[in-house]
């Protein structure tokens, strides 16, 4: 037994469960600010590959990180605000705004990686720093997997908290809850709904932003075509799984990507049969199965997916 | 009568022209953006897209696939139906129908093709089936669950084709299925060319799918579905079975699309998924209204983006990938086609813009 825990290592794997949970947790809390205000958010994967693309090639050109962080999250804002302005302002159908970014993001950072950056031969711009926390990191166990981290690591875990803060305990989360489960009323209240879903829809490119820095500046340092390989739709299914609420889509972000590491080193170490694949396949089933309604029926937001309209 | 036929000619005809050469003009911007000539650029598409050796053949090759896909969207379409599902059915059927055609032999080809593209049917209609009866059973919204089961199917895939005893041929350095028996294989009809017969059966399954939505009783439920599914539950059609009917039509199609291409082109398959089909029959299926015979020169159109692209990107070092500009602008002034009179000061025809799915509107996307 004790073997066995040597070998599986749990801090270590805990650890790179938090790392590999990051973009999912932000793009999941993107996505969540988004529906909650009743936009519905399946471009969440095309907004992450933008900002990764962004964010690094910003860093690449000003040999300065932090830069290319702001220009990931500025980036997610930008693109965002497309997906904002043709589902609420052109009234055209969510989900096809959403599959518009994730095809442009595909194209644009396509293009402009093989032209600005594919035979570039100087050296890149690294990876974000290491932070070790004075004090903190050298609790034992809490220390090695909370703060010893990179930037984008704990700015996810501080944004779980202010997310929650916003959405359940400011005004502006109660009229952006408001906009989601019912325009109609909230406009009658006076409530600006077109300025609340808009403000919401580029939040959600802010984190989502964020969360594609974490593939390109925090992780290898490089930009890859298509490096998001399909993360932003786990971190949909995070957001659904967690039923639309910050702690809910982290518990479940950790979930899918704690499974993943689990079956990698279950293969790698002990050589289980247990096929990668199957494991690879929880998040989606899982998900699936929470909008069937067993385990407890994930309620959305009443009014997302529909596009509304002033006065009619 | 002259205005509804001008009305049509507008809608059908001159918004998704317009909205085509608008994308090439956001292409145009985005290769300037990229240092290049964008003329060049377009005339290699061109040239690599129709004029080269045997360019045209492998245009309307690598059109088949979009004119099933199309077919498959356009259907899901007219019942108010979003199956984004397309590249899992694809490649469950795919699977299924590459299975009877390994495991068959020295039938006769008439006994053999018909069976392989069966069995890729009831695949794809089995897959999207699931997603459907998820909707009609519990309200479970097809949006996500199609989007999940396409991630399931690619893992689905790669477990059989990697794994010995079950799909993985004996004896190959990189895993696939074995190869389909030469019986089951779709023959060349252009020869010179690797044009198959399944670019026939896609131009026959054009009529097919427009009877069907607009000729049967099936499709008169489909589309009263999708019109108001509470005036077509009290006109007593089963809403429930309707959606699930329905999904499982589009399933077969994808899956058709799926395993049309396994049987004219590779004659297996391997575990690594070329991803992007299904995105691309969504862009297909909403330039073409949602039309079956919309979706032909849809189809061609994709097709023939797709078979340029590479030669564009040889020629002029252009990335291919620009087609997906392309491509997600057509979407754009296809689906708010007022942002195409905005931008060209047309006079505008109507203030609505424009239904693509009639979605009901009480269904939240949960």
């Amino acid at each position: 037994m004790t073997d066995f825990l040597h070998q599986l290592d749990p801090i270590s794997l805990l650890s790179i469960t938090l790392i590999t949970a990051t973009p999912l947790t932000l793009a999941a809390l993107g996505g969540m600010m988004c529906e909650r205000s009743g936009v519905v958010n399946i471009a969440l994967e095309g907004i992450m590959l933008t900002g990764a693309f962004i964010g690094y090639g910003v860093a690449f050109f000003t040999h300065n990180l932090w830069i290319g962080v702001a220009a990931a999250v500025a980036s997610g804002m930008l693109i965002a605000s497309l997906h904002a302005v043709l589902s609420i302002s052109f009234l055209v159908d969510q989900i096809v705004s959403g599959m518009v970014i994730n095809i442009l993001a595909v194209g644009i950072t396509g293009v402009f990686y093989r032209t600005y950056l594919e035979s570039a031969t100087t050296a890149g711009p690294g990876t974000l720093p290491h932070w070790d926390i004075p004090v903190l990191s050298s609790i034992p166990v809490v220390g090695p997997i909370l703060f010893e981290n990179q930037f984008v690591t704990y700015a996810m875990l501080i944004l779980i908290f202010v997310v929650h803060f916003v959405l359940f305990r400011t005004v502006w989360g109660l009229r952006t809850r408001a906009c989601g489960e019912h325009p109609r009323a909230a406009e009658t209240a006076g409530i600006n709904v077109y300025f609340v879903r808009y403000v919401n829809v580029i939040a959600s490119g802010a984190l989502a932003g964020l969360g594609g820095a974490y593939f390109s500046l925090q992780q290898i340092g490089n930009f890859l075509p298509n490096m998001t390989g399909g993360r932003g739709f786990i971190a949909l299914a995070a957001m659904i799984f967690g039923k639309w609420t910050p702690l809910g889509a982290f518990a479940a972000s950790l979930l899918f990507s704690g499974s993943d590491q689990i079956g990698s080193r279950m293969q790698s170490v002990f050589h289980v049969g247990v096929p990668l694949q199957f494991l690879g396949m929880l998040p989606y089933v899982l998900t699936i199965i929470v909008v069937a309604g067993a385990m407890g029926r994930a309620i959305a937001p009443a009014a997302v997916g529909r596009p509304y309209k002033k006065g009619s | 009568m002259i205005r509804t036929a001008l009305r049509w000619a507008v809608t059908a005809v001159l918004i998704p022209l317009v909205s085509v050469l608008s994308g090439f003009l956001v292409g145009a911007l985005a290769i300037l953006a990229a240092g290049a000539d964008p003329t060049q650029a377009y005339l290699a598409l061109f040239q690599g897209a129709f004029t080269n050796h045997n360019a045209l053949a492998e245009t309307l090759l690598s059109s088949t696939p979009y004119v099933f896909l199309g077919l498959a969207l356009a259907l899901g379409f007219r019942a108010g139906l979003f199956n984004i599902g397309a590249e899992g059915q694809f490649y469950i059927g795919s699977l299924s129908g590459v299975f009877i055609a390994y495991s068959i032999h020295g039938l006769p080809a008439v006994i053999e093709v018909p069976l392989a593209l069966l069995a890729g049917m009831l695949g794809g209609a089995f897959y999207a089936g699931i997603a459907g009866a998820l909707k009609a059973r519990f309200g479970a919204h097809e949006v996500i669950t199609t989007i999940m089961l396409n991630y399931v199917s690619f893992l689905i895939a790669s477990y059989l084709v990697d794994t010995p005893g079950l799909m993985l041929a004996p004896n190959v350095s990189t895993p696939r299925t074995p190869d389909a028996d030469p019986g089951a294989v779709l023959p060349i009809i252009l020869s010179g060319s690797r044009l198959h017969l399944g670019f026939i059966l896609a131009l026959l399954t054009v009529p097919v799918v427009w009877f069907l939505i607009e000729r049967t009783t099936i499709g008169f439920r489909l589309r009263a579905v999708g019109f108001n599914q509470g005036a077509a539950r009290t006109a007593g059609i089963s809403v429930s079975w309707t959606i699930v009917l329905t999904m499982a039509l589009s399933g077969a199609l994808a899956g058709l699309a799926g395993i049309v291409q396994v049987l004219g082109v590779d004659i297996h398959m391997t575990d690594t998924v070329a991803a992007g089909y299904g995105f691309d029959a969504i862009a297909v299926a909403l330039l073409a209204r949602s039309n079956p015979w919309g979706v032909l020169p849809a189809a061609l159109l994709f097709g023939a983006l797709h078979n340029g692209a590479s030669f564009m990107q040889l020629q002029t070092q252009v990335s291919s990938d620009l087609i997906s500009i392309v491509q997600a602008s057509v979407i754009i002034f296809v689906a708010a086609p007022s942002i195409v009179g905005w931008l060209f000061r047309l006079r505008r025809a109507s203030g609505e813009t424009v239904r693509i799915t009639q979605r009901e509107v009480d269904a939240p996307v949960s």
